[in-house]
């Protein structure tokens, strides 16, 4: 909740307006039913038309007031709710994107996602709400009360003795009934997921003629989906019947307790009327209080995620003094030396328990002169791409040192760094943009640097074949592209880069073998002063480069020119020989 | 909860989703009789109870004339009254939530034995999350409709017109005052929800752009802070926050003026029946009791008016998803087997494919009088590069499309003489999107034939190789396999579907024998357990090694959807065509 008030607080001048408009709003409210009264048991018996229609004037007056400085006030909520959950969303999305890779994968993306979207948008509803009705239901709860005790102390004891009934209630419903609702989501996730099996297998039951098999699965789920539908439909249904039965059983109690009152001659028959306005406001307060109370619950929860987000340290990979790195003399463009790197140990965030971590790859050394090529081949988990994330500094290296012509790694600024660099992931991102976007991607290209860093990935064609060109629109994720195209589009953006390393992760698996032994072939005739890092599954891939690094479980069980490896190392000479036909 | 889109969709045919929508309301017809009952009983019930609190009043006249015995009996009356209408009202509620949830039971079962009965190419050309929320989002949209808003209707009316009848039996004088306020109340709310209307559209809209925008950029972080991009789509971002925080402005701007305005219409008509009421009291025209009624039944107004407004445009919605509902339901299903159709038992496993032709559309025809035979143990590989069709021979072969003229024989006859199921059953397969459900390691590869022994289980489990693994699972063949399968590698559950296949005892095979991403040690470890599954069997393989495309009896190349080359490895080598180029660059 602190996180909502520290965006709030910027406001505050203007919060503190509007909820002093709202409680003028909320106590003139309170007077029109007063006046009410007034006019019945006051003025009538004075039998002036003029004064009736004046009181009456007066009334409609307060009740127009009324409107208006609500209205306002609301206003005043709205903007501060826009002001406060613009800054929060930027705040949050700004930090997620700085993210360092050990944090991105504590919290993992779904998490970072929904709060980003459904968390804010909860917040934002909270915000919004908590400055109209949390003033107002309780100044109404409260005024009601006082005011009514004004005409009459011995009825607003009634009302008052309503309100721990109505908070009963309230309480009752929302412990008892959220967490049914919790169980017909899970119910409902239960029955999509056998949904969701059933489409993407569709052909598995089908040529096993399962349908029967999997309907009868389907059919209890939804039974049970059923069931708890109903049960928590049953509870919820209950709060508004017995509040509204409650209203008016103190109503018809106001009226009989009124008789008395008003034949002792202690009360004025008009203060009966007055009462039962004072009765509906206080039941819409109740109300009011209820939907606060679950609203707060809810926004809680968001706030507390979204607030997890925004206090985890910041600037952890910032550029560390050289005294503490200090460079080497080399004429090496990349140097791993004695690289060893295991993930820390999450905190409390991910509630991942605090095992001992095992090293993701331990001791590589390898070195790389500009120009030359090296190709990383192993198994998958074997740490080829964690190298990579070293050698970007998505991570920092746990032992050893990883350096860039000579300088440690971790004393360069991530620009300086990754700016040199150009890089394809494995499964690497399409975004829902032109592909003239996709690739030049905030780099500021001509029309021909643009075509040919597409020709020399050998895009180029099939994209000036599409009507739109460059400017065809990628679906998100790249989903009207097929896996060879994205790799290829992909391949085209690190190269419009202009980098003087190249990383291949992994980013020809979906090409054919023809599409991509010219890719290389490409690659070695237009770029031949570029430094190359290939990771393949594919011993086609990297038979070519100066160097290959063969990993197995994290560390380098192999290194040396493709030949050197057939004779050397039998683990390569096995893949070679299953994938070349051998086996 | 992601934004609440309040577009109202309209249907298209709303007459005939209205007709199909009662349908399914009839079945219920008593129940429903019974809750339309009950709601006419609690609203006349409720609606009494200002009447009587008037009479109550009317016997209060001031210090010591009080007429107890008529306050006594009106107020018992009036708690009586309104028990009953509460106990009413809350039965009702729950007599709709059952026929709702029931209908809605019902919806979501004939939508899944309609997405059972229907042909593969449905799924091909629909989007999972796209079928996936016809149960999960529109059935609950209908259901909401039906078990609250048809209700809501009702009372709602019968409150309206009941109020305004009581009124004009208390005190027609003092009626002047609703009718001043209830028109203000019909103008004003038919004016607020057109103006806002549009403005929860956009707002929607925005978000979604917004939420689209935030996923994007956080699956692709490391891309971005790779290509230094970060500042970049932080300041995009907040263009579309800005946009996003406006049109939210917007719609609250208005949107948070139907609250107090509905107050001040309240308030105005309590103003309106104390001035009149004050002067006709004054000239002992009405009694203060009728003007206690009044005050109560005009409270009734201005709230179900509003409500009236929104219930309508949700009934809109709620048509518009039993639309997308009922479409679903009369998407042409798989065309049922033949009369005379005799099933698959015992097969020799020939299957020959006789000058088929074939097309996804009719229109764009992709096999032209293909023809090819595999007589029984021969290997099939099929070849070609990624995304070129090479499926399309398999989705031929198990009925998943049936081409549009030439024939698949099995074993000599049309396969079409055989029922669907027993064809498919004599078939394994093993596809490259190995398909797992969340359940046990047992129940997955048991999935192959039901009513097979743990023994066999286990046996097929140490063919495929995979039992050794299975044993070091924290609990053997009873770990469960979670829905995304990430607690077990792809090339485990590779393993998995071939021993599932191993149960099939089948003498065709459907095999990929795609293993991307799959260390070395487990791609080995699949091979063998490929070749074991493949022997003594007629196989059609999705070929990506040239030690099986070698072997092969009869290679298809596959290029651009149809069939480019066709036949044995020194045939197409001679040929030196595409098969020759792709083969050549495996060395260069």
């Amino acid at each position: 909740m602190r996180y909502i008030g520290r965006y709030m607080k910027q406001f505050r001048w203007r919060v503190a307006g509007g909820v002093t408009i709202k409680f003028a709003g909320a106590v003139l409210e309170l007077l029109i039913p007063y006046i009410l009264e007034y006019m019945i048991d006051g003025v009538v018996p004075k039998e002036r038309l003029s004064l009736i229609v004046l009181w009456g004037a007066l009334m409609i007056g307060t009740a127009l007031l009324v409107m208006l400085l609500n209205i306002y006030a609301n206003r005043i909520a709205a903007s501060v709710a826009r002001d406060s959950i613009r800054d929060l969303r930027h705040d949050l999305f700004e930090k997620t994107i700085y993210l360092t890779g050990t944090r991105f994968d504590e919290v993992t993306l779904p998490s970072l996602i929904s709060r980003m979207t459904s968390d804010t948008y909860v917040v934002q509803t909270f915000i919004g709400m908590i400055q109209r009705m949390g003033v107002r239901a309780p100044i109404m709860l409260v005024g009601g009360i006082l005011v009514s005790s004004l005409l009459d102390p011995y009825l607003a004891l009634l009302l008052l003795c309503m309100v721990p009934v109505l908070a009963g209630i309230i309480l009752f419903v929302s412990r008892k009934g959220i967490p049914l609702f919790y169980r017909v989501q899970e119910q409902l996730d239960r029955l999509t997921r056998i949904l969701r099996e059933n489409i993407t297998g569709v052909r598995v039951v089908k040529a096993l003629s399962k349908s029967d098999y999997e309907t009868r699965r389907y059919r209890e789920r939804n039974e049970a989906l059923t069931r708890a539908d109903l049960k928590a439909g049953v509870t919820m249904a209950l709060p508004n019947p017995v509040l509204n039965l409650f209203l008016n059983l103190g109503l018809s109690l106001v009226v009989l307790m009124g008789a008395y009152r008003v034949d002792r001659g202690v009360m004025q028959p008009g203060v009966i009327l007055a009462f039962l306005t004072y009765f509906n406001m206080i039941l819409q307060a109740v109300m009011g209080i209820n939907r606060i109370f679950m609203q707060y619950t809810k926004a809680g929860a968001s706030a507390g995620r979204i607030g997890a987000i925004l206090d985890l340290s910041a600037d952890e990979l910032a550029p560390a003094d050289a005294a503490q790195y200090p460079p080497i003399a080399t004429s090496d463009y990349i140097t791993f030396d004695r690289v060893s790197f295991r993930y820390p140990v999450p905190d409390s965030l991910s509630g991942e328990t605090a095992a001992d971590r095992e090293d993701c790859v331990s001791n590589i050394s390898f070195s790389l002169k500009a120009g030359e090529s090296l190709g990383i081949i192993g198994a998958t988990g074997s740490g080829k791409s964690t190298l990579i994330h070293l050698l970007m500094r998505f991570y920092d290296v746990t032992e050893g040192a990883i350096y860039v012509n000579g300088t440690d790694v971790r004393t360069l600024s991530l620009s300086e760094l990754r700016g040199q660099m150009g890089v394809v992931f494995q499964n690497d991102t399409i975004f829902a943009d032109t592909l003239a976007e996709n690739i030049s991607f905030g780099k500021e290209l001509t029309p021909e640097q643009l075509q040919t860093a597409a020709d020399h990935a050998g895009i180029g064609s099939f994209i000036r074949g599409l009507p739109e060109g460059f400017s065809y629109q990628a679906a998100k994720a790249g989903a009207n592209l097929s896996g060879g195209q994205k790799q290829r589009v992909l391949i085209a953006r690190a190269l419009a880069k202009q980098p003087s390393l190249l990383i291949l992760d992994d980013a020809s698996s979906a090409l054919d073998y023809r599409t991509d032994a010219k890719l290389r072939s490409t690659l070695r005739k237009e770029y031949p002063a570029l430094t190359t890092i290939t990771i393949a599954q594919r011993v086609s891939s990297v038979k070519d480069m100066s160097r290959i690094l063969v990993l197995e479980g994290g560390e380098c069980i192999g290194y040396g020119t493709h030949d050197e490896l057939l004779q050397g190392c039998p683990v390569y000479r096995e893949i070679y020989e299953s994938q070349m036909g051998g086996g | 909860m992601p934004p609440i889109s309040s577009k109202t969709e309209k249907p298209k045919d709303a007459k005939k989703t209205v007709r199909r929508l009662t349908a399914y309301l009839l079945r219920y017809r008593y129940a429903l009789l019974l809750a339309l009952l009950l709601s006419v009983g609690g609203n006349l019930l409720a609606l009494v109870g200002p009447k009587l609190s008037g009479s109550a009043i009317n016997a209060i006249q001031g210090p010591g004339n009080v007429a107890f015995d008529r306050v006594f009996h009106y107020v018992r009356l009036m708690i009586v009254f309104y028990i009953a209408s509460s106990l009413m009202n809350y039965l009702l509620s729950i007599l709709m939530m059952k026929i709702g949830r029931t209908i809605a039971r019902n919806m979501r079962n004939d939508v899944f034995d309609k997405l059972m009965k229907l042909p593969v190419g449905y799924f091909d050309r629909n989007q999972t999350g796209d079928i996936i929320s016809r149960v999960s989002y529109d059935i609950d949209v209908i259901n909401g409709s039906l078990s609250t808003d048809v209700v809501q209707l009702f009372s709602s009316l019968i409150t309206v017109v009941g109020a305004f009848i009581m009124m004009l039996v208390v005190c027609p004088p003092l009626v002047l005052a609703a009718c001043i306020t209830i028109p203000i109340s019909v103008f004003y709310t038919r004016h607020m929800t057109r103006r806002t209307r549009p403005m929860f559209a956009r707002r929607s809209a925005c978000y979604g752009k917004l939420n689209g925008f935030a996923e994007e950029m956080f699956s692709g972080q490391r891309t971005l802070q790779a290509y230094v991009h970060e500042a970049r789509s932080v300041r995009d971002f907040d263009r579309i926050n800005d946009e996003a925080c406006e049109a939210f402005y917007n719609t609250e701007y208005y949107g948070t003026m139907i609250g107090p305005s509905v107050n001040f219409i309240n308030n105005l008509s309590l103003s309106l029946v104390a001035i009149l009421g004050s002067i006709f009291y004054m000239y002992r025209i009405v009694t203060l009791g009728d003007i206690s009624s009044f005050v109560l039944y005009s409270r009734k107004f201005s709230g179900p008016i509003n409500e009236v407004a929104n219930i309508f445009h949700e009934f809109l919605s709620a048509l518009a998803a039993a639309e997308r509902v009922f479409r679903l339901l009369d998407e042409p299903e798989e065309a049922p087997d033949k009369e005379n159709a005799l099933p698959l038992t015992e097969t020799r496993g020939d299957v020959e494919l006789r000058d088929i032709s074939f097309g996804y559309s009719a229109e764009k025809i992709i096999l032209r009088g293909v023809n090819l035979r595999a007589d029984a143990g021969k290997l099939i590989a099929i070849v070609g590069p990624t995304g070129a069709g090479k499926t399309t021979i398999i989705n031929l072969l198990m009925r998943f499309y049936d081409p549009q003229s030439g024939q698949v024989l099995v074993d000599g006859t049309d396969h079409l003489d055989y029922t669907r199921s027993s064809l498919r059953h004599a078939y394994a397969m093993v596809l490259q999107d190995t398909w797992l459900f969340h359940g046990t390691v047992y129940d997955n590869i048991a999935y192959g034939r039901e009513n097979a022994t743990r023994e066999e289980v286990v046996a097929a489990a140490k063919a495929a190789r995979i039992h050794k693994y299975i044993m070091c699972l924290p609990k053997g063949y009873d770990t469960i396999i979670t829905e995304d399968g990430s607690n077990i590698s792809k090339g485990q559950k590779q393993l998995l579907t071939i021993a599932r296949a191993m149960l099939y005892r089948s003498r065709m095979l459907i095999l990929d024998e795609a293993t991307s991403n799959v260390d070395t040690q487990t791609e080995r470890q699949i091979q063998k357990a490929m070749r074991t599954l493949m022997q003594g069997k007629t196989c059609f393989v999705i070929a990506h090694r040239l030690s099986t495309i070698r072997h092969a009896d009869q290679i298809l190349v596959i290029d651009g959807g149809t069939i480019a080359e066709q036949g044995t490895h020194e045939e197409l080598l001679a040929k030196k065509g595409i098969y020759y180029t792709m083969y050549q660059s495996q060395f260069q």
